[in-house]
């Protein structure tokens, strides 16, 4: 459903049930904060200068493509809803969370498997998939659930792709989600990411690392219709070929 | 004009009616915090919880949402006390220590000047002797001025301390754990009681105002600088588009905290206006209590004095 737009009222930390029935109808799902036209453009701008000058501010990125993305989240719910498995995605609505992973079935999963190298990757970069932030500005708790599904299929790019998190494998994953997704996030993060790189790096991503993914990028059919969780065994290269991702140079 | 002011509201939405109708505190034991409805002990829980979430941020929030200005607004309250060497002053609420350090320069340079004059009238003495009475009154570099900066919330006296610290403030500075509506001091023992943005956060402001009576010495003075109620109808218009649109977006982009910030900004539309403040002070036993708008009215200082 659609929020009014109003002034949000402050909740409670803990939301107490008796005060939240006068503005629950303006909550479309926990943690949304409903939001003017005029705050979400101050909220896309500052989020932008924000996450550009202190990169280590996810937040202010999860902010930015939320404020942004209000084509690209409804373009991507429609790719899903024509698309069998993104349909079943959008009905059953899984999180990928370290309470729903069976962590030690995952590791028992044999090496090249998309649930084994999706842990490795996981210890490798020290990384745990709760520290995804959920949505707090999108206006429609269906699109909320997208992008929420995005930000959680973001390190299976990863695995996907074999980018590590530093700041390059970062850049190179954004341009594959950018080509993917249209998120204007994805496309400032993109071009503006690179920014921070030393020369050689810049060197390598222009030459070899972004055109490829650009090229995956178009060629890979969308990757938020896969219903990963029910692909733990297979193993990441037919994975890969299923998509229509190019194997990592 | 009317198609403008449509898309306007379109784009700013204000809130229900109802909501707005709603003003002062409510009766019984049921409370405001912002724009809901919490009971006494929901709403002092709330407020400590956002001043733990914001108490890294205040100074850096502050500055931003008033553009620095909030730093005038201080300097004018400590010119209004107007505080001579010698003063022992009460400052609640006083979290991250602003009035405190204020108070602080000020006697250290009244004190100056002082010093200067004394020795100005001394000129007859010899060399040794003016030089003695200097050594005298360098370790009182206060005249014997003291503050006490008074906070319930942990976090913001931590920054406080930690503040002083970084900035070289030692000598005359004392730091308390207290709540404003149950004083851990004495009867009759400050000459100056301030509240600087406090007193909108107090659940029980008749009691706040009742133990700032009662801590100050005959002859004290209170001082509470607070933001208030702008009558005039453009500007009131103005200041809430800035209010609502423009702080709990710097709230989230700063501090990563939308919610406190949007409740600081409804706290400020609840909060009793400049008069009936001025009758609450009245009531608990004040005289010659009078206020002075800052800035047509976003911010008021208001005075009285214990007799």
């Amino acid at each position: 459903g659609r929020a009014r737009p109003s002034h949000s009222e402050p909740r409670g930390r803990d939301g107490r049930g008796g005060e939240e029935e006068e503005e629950g109808w303006h909550q479309l799902y926990p943690g949304h904060i409903p939001t003017s036209q005029l705050q979400k453009a101050l909220l896309a701008a500052g989020s932008a200068v924000m996450a550009l000058y202190d990169p280590y501010r996810h937040d202010m990125v999860a902010v930015l493509g939320e404020t942004t993305g209000c084509l690209a989240l409804p373009n991507l719910r429609d790719k899903m809803k024509n698309h069998p498995e993104g349909y079943h995605i959008l009905q059953e609505r899984p999180l990928i969370r370290l309470s729903t992973l069976d962590m030690a079935r995952l590791q028992g999963l044999p090496d090249g498997s998309l649930g084994r190298e999706y842990v490795r990757f996981l210890e490798d970069n020290k990384v745990s998939p709760d520290t995804r932030m959920p949505p707090k500005f999108v206006d429609d708790e269906e699109l909320a659930y997208v992008i929420q599904r995005y930000r959680e299929v973001h390190d299976l790019m990863h695995t996907l792709l074999g980018m590590p998190t530093n700041m390059l494998g970062e850049v190179v994953v954004k341009w594959f989600e950018a080509v993917q997704t249209g998120l204007p996030m994805c496309v400032l993060g993109a071009a503006f990411g690179p920014v921070r790189l030393s020369t050689r790096k810049l060197q390598v991503l222009a030459t070899e690392l972004v055109p490829w993914a650009i090229r995956c990028g178009l060629n890979a059919s969308c990757v938020l219709n896969v219903y990963y969780e029910q692909r733990w065994e297979q193993p990441v290269e037919s994975l890969r070929e299923e998509l229509g991702i190019f194997p990592p140079p | 004009w009317r198609l403008w002011r449509c898309r306007c509201r379109a784009l700013l939405s204000r809130p229900a009616g109802r909501l707005w109708a709603r003003r002062g505190l409510a009766a019984g034991p049921e409370m405001h915090f912002g724009f809901q409805t919490v009971t006494e002990e929901e709403r002092r829980e709330k407020i400590y919880q956002v001043f733990e979430s914001v108490a890294k941020k205040y100074d850096v929030m502050n500055d931003s949402m008033t553009l620095g200005i909030h730093r005038v607004w201080k300097d004018i309250l400590m010119h209004k006390m107007n505080p001579s060497p010698g003063t022992l002053l009460l400052d609640v609420a006083g979290g991250t220590g602003d009035i405190a350090f204020r108070f602080i320069n000020y006697v250290r340079s009244a004190r100056e000047r002082q010093l200067q004059r004394k020795l100005k009238h001394h000129q007859n003495l010899s060399w040794q002797e003016i030089f003695e009475s200097y050594q005298k009154d360098k370790f009182n570099s206060l005249g014997d001025s003291q503050v006490v900066v008074c906070d319930i919330n942990r976090e913001m006296l931590k920054v406080g301390k930690q503040k002083a610290q970084h900035l070289g403030y030692s000598e005359g500075l004392s730091w308390v754990l207290g709540n404003a509506e149950e004083l851990p001091f004495d009867s009759d023992k400050f000459d100056v009681y301030t509240i600087a943005f406090g007193i909108r956060n107090v659940t029980r402001v008749d009691l706040a105002l009742q133990e700032a009576y009662r801590v100050l010495k005959p002859g004290g003075r209170f001082l509470c600088l607070e933001f208030s109620h702008v009558s005039n109808p453009l500007l009131s218009r103005l200041y809430d588009l800035y209010s609502f649109q423009v702080i709990p977006v710097l709230g989230e982009v700063i501090a990563g905290d939308w919610k406190s910030y949007q409740y600081l900004v409804e706290s400020i539309r609840r909060f009793p206006p400049q008069e009936d403040l001025k009758a609450m002070i009245e009531d608990a036993g004040f005289f010659k209590v009078d206020y002075e708008n800052l800035n047509f009215g976003i911010v008021a200082i208001h005075s009285g004095f214990k007799l």
